[in-house]
């Protein structure tokens, strides 16, 4: 196996890619998406270039925050991580304490020039801190420090479902979880811990809040209350299935375009892409995610140490996680929880949190001593 | 935290092989789940979801078709589609509603009840839909309206075609009306054709020339948003207009019947006796059709069923009336055909007739006796006794047969709904109906048209048309043709159905004799006969409603006026050559000759004189 990374890698002087500390790969793919989202964006908002450019900028802002972070030699983010995890509890506290009210959940932290949902630095803190604390011990981790790590995941999780925001709170407990299970957790363990969250399931139904089981109970039977809070999933559904192989063709959305299709430019902006492009363009963003997540998997592997490994395969299965939750809901396979789709769904937060995790990615594989074997 | 493990580099990188292998894995497994997913929805539910997505976004609008109007023979309209205003209001448009509505009240007249009815109507509409705020606008109201238009956004008029009879009573049965349409109604119709027609016809020609008048439905696909909103036409297919309707009617005549039944109830019928075509038919009282057409009160309503004139009946279908000496000349001629009489051989008229062995004395209209009368004199003078006589003779079946072909006792089969057969009585009929064996006296009284004969003013029309024409039998129609797309077609062939034969110096007789009542010296329609450069034939009737006791003596101004005389009149002109035969019936009005005879000569004069040359 050790040929694989030999050949993929191959022992060369520093290019230029090297030297700026960036994938050209990753970043190819991420722009390639990046331009689509603009396409779908555009059409989702019937044509809207206020909100195009809007985006645009976010995404300059993404990507200027991905190359920043790239420049920063991983051992930083190794020895800051205990600090900005502490950081961004004391934040998710706050929030709980003096946020902003939006859409009946207290996510915002207004500090007078930024308002900012901590709950997304915390997105990146806890895989960060996990893979840490791992990665300080022999892997595969002992009982105790698996218990350990599983509180530092547990700790933010619950801030954030307090709030109550679900969906970030699954993605917090998604990048955590990830790292612990690329620590290399044995497979007993990590079924015992699936059964042991199986369990506690009709527990934590009863801690949610009415709005997060009526929209579990209707992802169940969505029909069951068609113009109510089952609407969004029948919509949803009418736009990918009328899309058909070949789609509707760009800006031909009836769904979306007529306003059958709520908030299309949102989180359910994959239906416009599915209604328009047809299963053809919907496989082949699929594809094109893919390629990412395969690629950042490589450069996972690629990894001269624990910690840069256990990070890299982390935020790359959270960036599937993404994916997954957000298509899975559109489709139909999910309940609806606020995932946005990655660098399509309009809205900024959640975007620069990505794009960082990526920069992290990079800097992560470009700073690693080039040794031929 | 103390290390109890050494770190393995090599076990490390192995394990962590292991685990980005089992990632790969996992997130191919679930990416197949989502690419199963969207296959099922994309290419098995495909056409589901794109026919729900269609449905989502086209709503078919129907367009209703402009109804067709109704002419009269000499083109005048008898219906017609009017405009009519409506003030309305589009909600989204408008900034300050209550202003608004406080604004308009100072400009139209606008009382509380329609505000209120306003306010309903408005939670029922979407916003950007357009609600009437006060229907009917009068056209000074409109005026008024448009020149302060400009001061009040969102507010416009509107206008609809709303179906208008310009003749109202005059020809109220014929035409008839249009009324909303009702549940029953609903269940029969087309759903198609009539999605967007709110009337249909009622009665008259507007329900029996329904499908002609309608039209067809046309349709426009909408696009619509999620809200409802109209956003464009995707495709349209206009209404076909429904086509016009030219009646056979001459209003004028329809006009002189009328008013010539003066304070009379009663039904005045003339027909074209060639072609049968209908050039009057009136039953007085009539009604204003144009009440019903925007939905009649309850009140209203009940006050024109229970009004004792009974207006909504149309007398000239189903009004049963006893024709009286009217069937003498069909008597007449059923004596010569059978052979029964000789035309010129005389019998005495004492005044009363009896039967052989009866002591019951039938009598004459006139106390003291006609004297010695043969068949002419007896239709000239109506001699009561001579048609006893000759009835006994006949006997009911023959009676019964010869009078059946003439149309008595069936249905015309006019193109017009609820017509009565009337009643021509047989010995079957009575056994079936009283379990009673036919009485010769009842013979008798059926000879001069009494008793349990009943006629319809339309067939007895029908039946002096057939004499009019020797023979031929038409059926009468009050719809001449029609008019699709500029291009006419006549509605019947008009052709006689059938001729019965008759010998022709038999009808000369009876003819004669009918020219006589009306010229004759001794006519007992005399009056009207003067004047004329051509002959009518005619023949009075009065039609007894009150039994007058034997031995008692009528007297019309000792009776209750319902209870009076009816006064009939046949007639047909020129008598050489008909172009027009009359019925007249003036209920209660007492004899023939002096109330019913004298309309039927100014139709047929009117009539005559205005004909093609």
């Amino acid at each position: 196996m050790n040929s694989i990374i030999r050949h993929a890698y191959p022992a060369a002087p520093k290019s230029l890619w090297h030297r700026i500390h960036l994938d050209p790969v990753l970043l190819f793919g991420l722009l390639l998406v990046a331009g689509i989202g603009l396409a779908v964006l555009y059409s989702a908002t019937d044509g809207n270039m206020k909100l195009v450019y809007n985006q645009m900028i976010r995404m300059g802002i993404a990507f200027t925050v991905m190359t920043a972070l790239a420049q920063i030699h991983p051992r930083s983010f190794y020895r800051w991580s205990p600090y900005l995890y502490g950081l961004g509890i004391l934040l998710l506290i706050a929030v709980l304490i003096f946020g902003d009210v939006g859409k009946g959940a207290r996510r915002w932290l207004d500090l007078g020039i930024v308002r900012f949902q901590p709950s997304e630095f915390v997105k990146i803190f806890t895989p960060m801190l996990v893979a840490r604390f791992l990665a300080q011990h022999p892997l595969p981790p002992q009982p105790k420090t698996l218990a350990l790590a599983g509180l530092f995941i547990l700790l933010p999780v619950l801030l954030i479902a307090k709030q109550p925001d679900l969906g970030t709170a699954i993605l917090v407990a998604a990048a955590g979880s990830a790292v612990v299970f690329f620590s290399g957790i044995s497979w007993r363990i990590l079924g015992g811990l699936i059964g042991a969250v199986l369990a506690a399931l009709p527990v934590l139904w009863t801690q949610l809040h009415d709005y997060q089981r009526d929209r579990i109970l209707m992802f169940l039977n969505p029909e069951q209350d068609p113009l109510g809070r089952g609407y969004h999933t029948i919509q949803a559904k009418i736009a990918i299935g009328s899309g058909g192989i070949w789609g509707k063709g760009w800006m031909g959305g009836t769904q979306a375009h007529l306003e059958f299709l709520p908030e299309p430019h949102t989180d359910f902006i994959f239906a416009v892409l599915a209604e328009e492009f047809g299963l053809l363009g919907a496989l082949s963003l699929l594809v094109l995610y893919l390629a990412i997540i395969a690629r950042g998997l490589l450069m996972a592997l690629q990894a001269q140490d624990s910690f840069s490994r256990l990070l890299c395969a982390g935020l790359t299965l959270t960036f599937f996680v993404y994916v997954f939750v957000n298509v899975g809901m559109v489709i139909g396979l999910l309940p609806v929880v606020g995932v946005p789709l990655p660098l399509i769904s309009y809205g900024g937060t959640s975007m620069v949190t990505l794009m960082a995790g990526f920069g992290i990615m990079m800097s992560l594989h470009t700073h690693r001593k080039l040794v031929p074997s | 935290m103390p290390a109890f493990r050494l770190k393995d580099a090599a076990l490390e990188t192995r394990l962590f092989l292991n685990r980005i292998t089992a990632a790969a894995v996992l997130v191919i497994l679930m990416t197949l789940g989502l690419v199963a997913r969207l296959i099922y929805l994309q290419i098995l539910g495909h056409e589901h979801y794109a026919m729900l997505a269609r449905d989502n976004r086209v709503k078919i609008i129907p367009l209703p078709p402009t109804r067709g109007l109704i002419y009269d023979r000499n083109g005048r309209i008898l219906a017609e589609n009017v405009s009519v205003y409506s003030l309305e209001i589009v909600p989204e448009q408008v900034d300050d509603l209550e202003g608004t509505l406080a604004r308009l009240r100072e400009v139209i007249d606008i009382g509380d009840e329609e505000i209120r009815r306003f306010r309903r109507r408005l939670k029922r509409h979407r916003r950007f839909e357009s609600v009437p705020l006060k229907l009917h606008l009068t056209d000074v109201e409109v005026a008024r309206f448009a020149v302060k238009r400009p001061f009040f956004h969102g507010v416009d008029i509107r206008a609809r075609l709303v179906r208008h009879y310009p003749y109202g009573e005059l020809v109220s049965h014929v035409v008839g009306y249009v009324g909303s349409i009702n549940e029953s109604e609903l269940k029969r119709l087309d759903p198609i054709e009539y999605r967007g027609t709110t009337h249909i016809g009622k009665v008259g020609v507007e329900r029996s020339y329904e499908t002609l008048l309608h039209g067809h439905t046309g349709y426009a696909e909408i696009e619509t948003n999620a809200t409802g909103r109209e956003l464009r036409v995707l495709k349209e297919t206009p209404p076909r207009p429904g086509g016009d309707l030219h009646l056979s009617i001459d209003i004028d005549l329809q006009d002189i019947a009328y008013r010539g039944l003066g304070e009379h109830n009663g039904a005045v019928v003339a027909l074209e006796p060639q072609t049968g075509r209908v050039l009057a038919l009136v039953s007085k009282p009539g009604f204003d059709p144009n009440v019903f057409v925007f939905g009649i009160s309850r009140k209203a309503y009940r006050e024109l069923q229970k009004s004792p004139d009974r207006p909504l009946f149309d007398r000239t279908l189903r009004g049963r009336y006893p024709p009286g000496s009217t069937v003498k000349p069909f008597v007449g001629l059923a004596g010569l055909e059978y052979g029964v009489i000789d035309a010129r051989k005389e019998i005495f008229c004492p005044g009363f007739y009896r039967l052989p062995g009866i002591s019951h004395r039938y009598r004459d209209w006139k106390k003291w006796g006609h004297g010695s009368v043969d068949l002419k004199s007896a239709i000239t003078q109506s001699c009561d006794v001579y048609f006893y006589d000759l009835a006994h003779n006949l006997g009911i079946d023959r009676l019964h047969r010869f009078l059946s072909r003439f149309g008595f006792g069936r249905r015309t089969g006019i193109d017009l709904g609820g017509e009565k057969a009337g009643l021509l009585p047989s010995r079957d009929w009575k056994r079936k109906t009283f379990h009673q064996p036919w009485y010769p006296g009842e013979t008798l009284i059926t000879g001069i048209g009494q008793g349990f004969l009943q006629v319809t003013p339309l067939q007895l029309a029908k039946a002096t048309a057939i004499l009019a024409n020797r023979g031929a039998i038409v059926t009468p129609h009050v719809a001449a043709y029609q008019v699709i797309d500029g291009k006419s077609s006549p509605l019947y062939l008009e052709e006689p159905e059938a001729r019965l034969r008759l010998d022709p110096r038999h009808l000369r007789t009876i003819i004669d004799a009918m020219v006589n009542v009306v010229h004759g010296a001794r006519g007992t329609a005399r009056r009207i006969g003067l004047g004329l450069d051509y002959r009518i034939a005619g023949k009075t009737g009065t039609a007894q409603v009150f039994t007058v006791k034997q031995d008692e003596e009528y007297h019309a101004s000792k009776v209750a006026k319902k209870l009076r005389d009816h006064a009939l009149f046949i007639a047909f002109a020129p008598a050489d050559h008909p172009q027009i035969a009359v019925a007249v019936i003036a209920e209660n009005a007492g004899h023939g000759g002096s109330a019913a005879a004298p309309i039927a000569r100014r139709l047929i004069e009117h009539y005559l004189e205005h004909q093609r040359p």
